[in-house]
Order: C-alpha cells, then structure tokens, then sequence
C-alpha cells in the first residue's frame, strides 16, 4: 500500500500561487482573443467570398493538425528572435509569456472557429434568407441574426473548450514557464512526492474547473428564463 | 495561404540566420548589454534547483557564480546585471544556440555528439553509472538483473549501456525507460522494477528523497563514468578561457571540495535531505588537475 | 543560425542497432496510431451512452451522465494518466495490482494510455452528442413518440442520426484531438511518436531535425484524417441547415 506524505504542499504554496497566475492569464488572453479570432475565422469560412473562406479553412487546418506542444515549442525558438529583430530588444529578454500567449491564442482560435462553425451551421438556412428578403447584407445578418443564435447552442461547447484550455496551459513547460500544473510537478519532483503533488493539483483542477461549468449552467438558466 | 505561409517561414528563418550570424563572441555580447544570462535547473537536486524561496541554488549554480564573477573581473564590469532563465533537458541546447542564455551549468553531461552543437567548460563533475535497489532484493551487481523488469530514465546513457548490456550478454531484461529521475524512482517504489539504473549522484539524490531512505541503497560496479561541464555556445573561445581558468581555480584553489562538502555530505535545502555521497577518487583526480575532457 | 544540419540522422543505424532512426519514428507512428485508434473506439462508444443519458427524462441518468462528465474533463489529463498508471495499482487488491504491475511494460504502459484517453476523451464526445440532441427541435422527439416509436428507437431512428450529423465538424477536431493527445503516453514511458522524437533529441543531439519530423507525421496523419472526414461531412450533411448544399 503507497503511503502518502503531504508535508511538501504548505512549504510550496507560495510556489504553486505563482504558478496560478501564470495558468489564468494564459487562460483568459487566449479564451477572449481566441473567440475573437475564431468567430472572425468562422464568418470568413462561411461567407460567400471564395478566397475568405478559402484563407480561413487554411489557417483552421494548419493549427489543428500540428499538435498544441509542438505550436508552442515553434513559438518559444522561434518567435522571441523574430520579435528581438523587429522591435530591436536585447538579446536574451524574457519574452517566454509572450510567446506563448501568442501561441495559445493562435493555436485556440482554430478550435473555437470550427465550433463556431458547427454552431452556425446548426442555424436553420430561412433565418438568413429571411434577413436576406428583409434587405440586410451578409455581415449584419450574421452579426444580428445568426451568431446570437448560434451562441446559445454552442455555449456548452465553448465552455468545454474553454475548460480544455485551461489544463492545457500545463504545457507550457516546453517554455519552462512554470504554470501552476509545472510548478506542482517541479515541487513534487524536488522532494520526491509526486503523487502527492499531481493528486493535489488533480483536486486543484477539478474544484476550479467544475465550479466554472457550474458558474455558467447558473447564468444560462437565467439568461434562458 | 499556404504560399504566404512558407514565405512569412522563409522570412523568420532568414531573420534567424541574420541576427545570430551578426551576433559577437559571448564575452563582448555580454559586456556591450552589460547582463549575462544563466540557464539553470528546477529540480535537480543538488546541482540546480529551488529553494522554498524560489532561489536558484546547488553545487553546480555556485560553481557557475563563481564563473560570473571572473566574467565581472574580465570585463570591468562589477555592476553586470545577471538574468537567470529555468531550462529543461529538453531546451537547453536551443536555448544556448539561439542566445537566450550564455552559458547553463546543471547536470548537463560532456560527450562528443553535443560537442557538434555546443562547447562545454572544465568538467565540473564526474559520476558512475550504478543501481539503486530495495535492500532486501538480493541485487548486487549489474549480473543479478537478468529476466529482471530494469527502469531507467530516458534520454540517459544509462539508457543506452542498459541496451547494450541487454544485447551483448543475452540478459533477457525489461527495460522500462521512465520520463525523470522521479518517475524512474517511482517505478522502482511502486515495484515495477527491480532495480533503477542512473548516474551515482543523482541515484543518492533519489534515495535521500525516498519516504524510506533507509530501505534504499546504490550497488554495483559502475558501467561507464560521465563529466558534467557548463555548456557554453561554441565559437566563443575567449569566453570559454575565462570560464575554464574561473573552474580550475576553484578547483586546485580547495574551494571546490569544501563546496562539494556542503551539497553532497550535509543536510541541503528545503527539506534538510543529505545525500551522504563522499568524495569519489575521480572527483578527487579532477580537482587536482581540472580538464575539459568528455568521457565517450 | 548556428546550427549545423544534419539530415542524414534519420538514416543512421539507431542505438538499439536493429534499426534507423527513421525506423524508431515508424515504429513510434504505429504505436500512435495503434493507441488512438483504439481509445476512439471507447471514447465514441462511452460518451455516445454518457451523452444520451444526459439528455433522457428522469434524473437518474442524467445525474450519472453528468457526474461521469464532469469527473473526466475536470481533471487534466496528464494527471488522469498519472493516476491509472501509478496510483490506481496501488489502490487494487494487492494480488490484482501485482498481477498487473508484472505484465510487460509496454502492455502496462499501452493499458493505462488506453484507458485513460478513452475516458478523457469521452467526456468530450458526449457533450457533444448531448448538444447535438438538444439542438434539435423538440418536435422530432415528439413526432417519434407520437408515432409510436418507444424511446429507445427514437433515439435510434430519429435523434441520433440527425445529431451525429450535426456535430461532425466538433467532433473531427475531438478525433484529430486523440491522435495529438496521445502523445501524453509519451510521459509513461510509451515509445510513441513524440517519445520516439525525444529520444532522437536525446541520441543524435539534432533537435531541430527530430522537432520537424515529428511535426511532419502529426500533419500527415491530420491532413488524411481531414480528408476522409471533410468528404463524410458533405456527403451527410443535412439540406436545410447553413452549410447544407
């Protein structure tokens, strides 16, 4: 039977709240620039200008057959020299947040535009004529009839996807960033104890996670009602 | 898109190629951004790693110190701003290439496919491929494995003699290469496998971390010996020289053994862990006449 | 850059001396695909039941669909693979967890991968299945009902396939997902691909050459799982929706 030892947790607090902030500001940049990006892709995709949706349907298919560890490890060598070119930064500056903020807004908005997608999809094709008949271009009967629509059913997956990204940031270690996921293993792998660490963090996850999806079952119901 | 794509990549990779290929020697760079930047370890204890105050710290982190404040001498510079930038296994030498840090001193072995990459420093180190084993598992040397499950870390040279070894002398054994040094013990705990095989050093490591130490304990004769040196860029060898002159003193100066004393023979940070690990007679050689030699 | 190329790597004679390194990248695709084929085949079975039983009447089902959802895509998948490999052997019956800690590290490690993504990746296809359903109109349940159906085939006849038909642009991304997070197996010591990648990293020193090609092989198998599902997605679309032809 593996006897378990917490004894390294309180010592590591600290730590582990550092590396909570770094996981949430991922998290929250690429959530809104993501869904941004990704609505923007998806009206592309869908509209009837043959090269938008073309372009969009590229850059969707790039991003999502590269697996998000490699995105961001391309980001980490690469970008950081492009940047300390063009904008003439020293050598050697800090900018492993950046680049991977920009890595996982990128990498995310290609999901959210193929959920945005399927969610417009899901629109019955006699809301946009109708708009069409009432005289309102291919943008405004997006923006005013189809997206609000579409949001209401997708919100569950949004919010999936959402959940999904925010445990994904752990994989930012390839930066050697420490997000709360690496702090917990970097702690547990100094101290010997980590199963005690990962299971910690494992409960971290699920508390905040599951509260977020209660959250937002609470707010559709009211939006709803 | 996909045009524009290989195009946007063409210009990153020639932006790349300009903006290291203008780049100056290591000691000049340094000096004309007056900072230095250290990679470093998080975990490995006790060459680099965190303390509980996020502080970097470890046998290799002061021998890398003592080699900045040479760099300080050696440029006139009292006041040079040092940056200390985590890395992994995994990046350390992209880092080192594309000069994001100057110089990484960890558990980073000297051998010679690295040596086409990046230049290494005075060894800093040196240990003995051995085993750690449960006490009462009747393993005492590397022959008693045979039919048995063996973990050891991936990526290692232990990884490779394990093979060899499987190969060579027909043992029969499972190796199961593990992610770390802490996954690699944790198969080991969990009973997975009856032996880990690594370098001496980080096996004392694993065992003074064990819940238990006292059932652990490091055996057989050693398979290959590895040096540690500081990675360093290659084409930089004014930085090396003063790099190197900065270990060797430390070394014949009987600095070094005093902080081998501290890491390796007394209780370390956070958790007061002490890996009891004397003074091996290859470390006691290199001390005397301290060199830049690989040992494969 | 200050990078000495060296793409003959891949036709040297690897370290474990009865292959390339190419050949230990193959054999790391294989284990890849292997691995992800199979966990889709649970993952598609599991949260296809899991998302129905979301959606039925009652509050049984629903609870234990919601439970067994929001348990599997709460918790991070490294640390749920961390937990069927290292910790749930612990948790066993002591004969039970021995048994299995004997077995052959592959087939132990292969398992707990199997597993674990199965699970993990259920959770996601059932709310997927789950939105699909309740995207329909209530008519259709009704109209089935009405007609005769018993619930069971209604959801047969009548929900399910209009559903699946809706949700198969999510639900590529979730099979294109498996392929791309099996490589967590990867920190179990599973030899797949990005394991493979690794140790090439780790054996030749030639990180940029290994980064590129297993970059490569994930795009491969992207760009033919894409096709395939691009031409089922117009072949079953549904006439009447936005993106129905």
């Amino acid at each position: 039977m593996y006897e378990f030892d917490w004894s390294s947790i309180p010592g590591a607090l600290p730590f582990l709240w550092t590396g909570m902030k770094v996981t949430l500001e991922i998290t929250a940049t690429a959530i809104v620039f993501g869904i941004v990006w990704g609505t923007l892709l998806a009206a592309m995709r869908l509209s009837p200008f043959r090269v938008l949706s073309w372009c969009s349907a590229a850059y969707v298919n790039l991003f999502r057959s590269i697996p998000l560890l490699m995105v961001l490890l391309w980001f980490f060598l690469i970008v950081p020299q492009v940047l300390e070119h063009v904008f003439g930064l020293a050598p050697g500056s800090d900018v492993r947040m950046t680049s991977a903020m920009a890595g996982f807004a990128l990498f995310e908005a290609a999901y959210y535009s193929e959920i945005i997608r399927a969610g417009i999809q899901s629109v019955p094709k006699g809301q946009v004529a109708a708009a069409y008949a009432l005289g309102i271009g291919y943008g405004q009967a997006m923006w005013l009839v189809v997206l609000p629509q579409a949001f209401r059913n997708m919100v569950p997956l949004l919010l999936t996807q959402a959940i999904i990204l925010f445990q994904d940031t752990s994989l930012v270690y390839v930066s050697a960033l420490a997000d709360f996921f690496g702090a917990a293993y970097k702690v547990g792998d100094r101290d010997g104890r980590i199963v005690e660490l990962l299971l910690f963090a494992g409960a971290v996850y699920f508390v905040i996670c599951y509260s977020a999806s209660l959250l937002v079952k609470y707010f559709r119901r009211k939006v709803s009602a | 898109m996909n045009r524009f794509v290989s195009i946007v990549f063409a210009g990153i990779v020639g932006t790349c190629i300009s903006s290291v290929a203008t780049a100056a020697e290591t000691l000049k760079k340094v000096k004309d951004g007056g900072a230095i930047s250290l990679g470093h370890r998080e975990s490995s204890i006790p060459f680099s790693y965190y303390d509980d105050k996020q502080q970097v710290i470890g046998y290799s982190q002061e021998i890398m110190l003592k080699a900045v404040t040479a760099i300080k001498t050696e440029t006139r510079m009292p006041g040079l701003q040092i940056k200390l930038v985590p890395v992994t296994s995994q990046n350390r030498i992209p880092l080192l290439q594309n000069g994001t840090i100057d110089m990484e001193c960890g558990s980073t072995t000297n051998n010679t496919e690295r040596q086409k990459q990046v230049a290494f420093s005075n060894t800093i180190f040196i240990i003995g491929t051995r085993l750690l084993t449960r006490k009462d598992s009747g393993i005492a040397d590397f022959p008693d494995l045979a039919g048995k499950n063996v973990v050891t870390t991936a990526g290692t040279t232990s990884e490779r003699l394990l093979r060899k070894l499987n190969d060579d002398k027909k043992m029969g054994m499972h190796i199961i290469s593990a992610k770390d040094h802490g996954e690699s013990f944790l198969t080991l705990e969990t009973g997975r496998a009856v032996a880990f095989m690594m370098d001496d050093a980080l096996l004392y490591g694993e065992l003074a971390k064990a819940k238990k130490p006292g059932d652990w304990v490091v055996v057989g004769t050693p398979q290959s010996r590895e040096a540690y040196g500081c990675m360093l860029p290659k084409d930089a060898p004014a930085f090396k020289k003063v790099v190197d002159a900065a270990i060797a003193k430390v070394m014949t100066s009987g600095e070094a053994e005093k902080i081998y004393a501290k890491w390796f023979m007394n209780p370390v940070p956070p958790k007061g862990l002490n890996l009891n690990f004397p003074l091996s007679d290859d470390m006691k050689a290199l001390y005397k006449s301290p060199n830049d030699k690989a040992f494969e | 850059m200050a990078y000495a190329w060296h793409w003959e790597v891949f036709l040297q004679l690897a370290a474990s001396g009865d292959t390339t390194y190419l050949g230990w990248m193959l054999a790391g695709f294989e284990t890849t695909i292997g691995l992800s084929l199979a966990s889709w085949t649970m993952a598609l079975v599991l949260g296809s039941l899991a998302g129905v039983a979301r959606t039925l009447p009652g509050r049984l089902w629903p609870g234990l669909g919601t439970a067994y959802v929001e348990l599997f895509r709460n918790v991070p998948l490294l640390v749920q693979l961390f937990g069927w490999y290292f910790v749930l052997p612990e948790l066993l019956p002591p004969s039970l967890g021995n048994a299995y800690k004997q077995m052959n590290p592959f087939l132990q490690q292969f398992l707990a991968a199997f597993i674990c993504l199965g699970f993990f990746t259920s959770a996601r296809v059932a709310e997927q299945v789950r939105s699909g359903i309740q995207s329909l109109p209530k008519g259709q349940k009704n109209a089935a009902l009405a007609l005769g159906f018993t619930l069971p085939q209604t959801y047969r006849y009548v929900l399910l396939p209009m559903a699946y038909r809706l949700i198969l642009p999510p639900l590529t991304s979730e099979f294109l997902n498996i392929f791309k997070n099996s490589c967590v197996a990867s920190t179990i010591g599973l030899l797949e691909l990005t394991a493979q990648g690794r140790q090439l990293v780790d054996y030749t020193a030639q990180p940029y050459e290994s980064f590129i090609a297993v970059t490569l092989f994930y795009l491969l198998i992207n760009v033919v799982v894409m096709t395939a599902m691009r031409r089922l997605e117009s072949r079953v679309r549904v006439p009447g929706y936005l993106g129905g032809k």
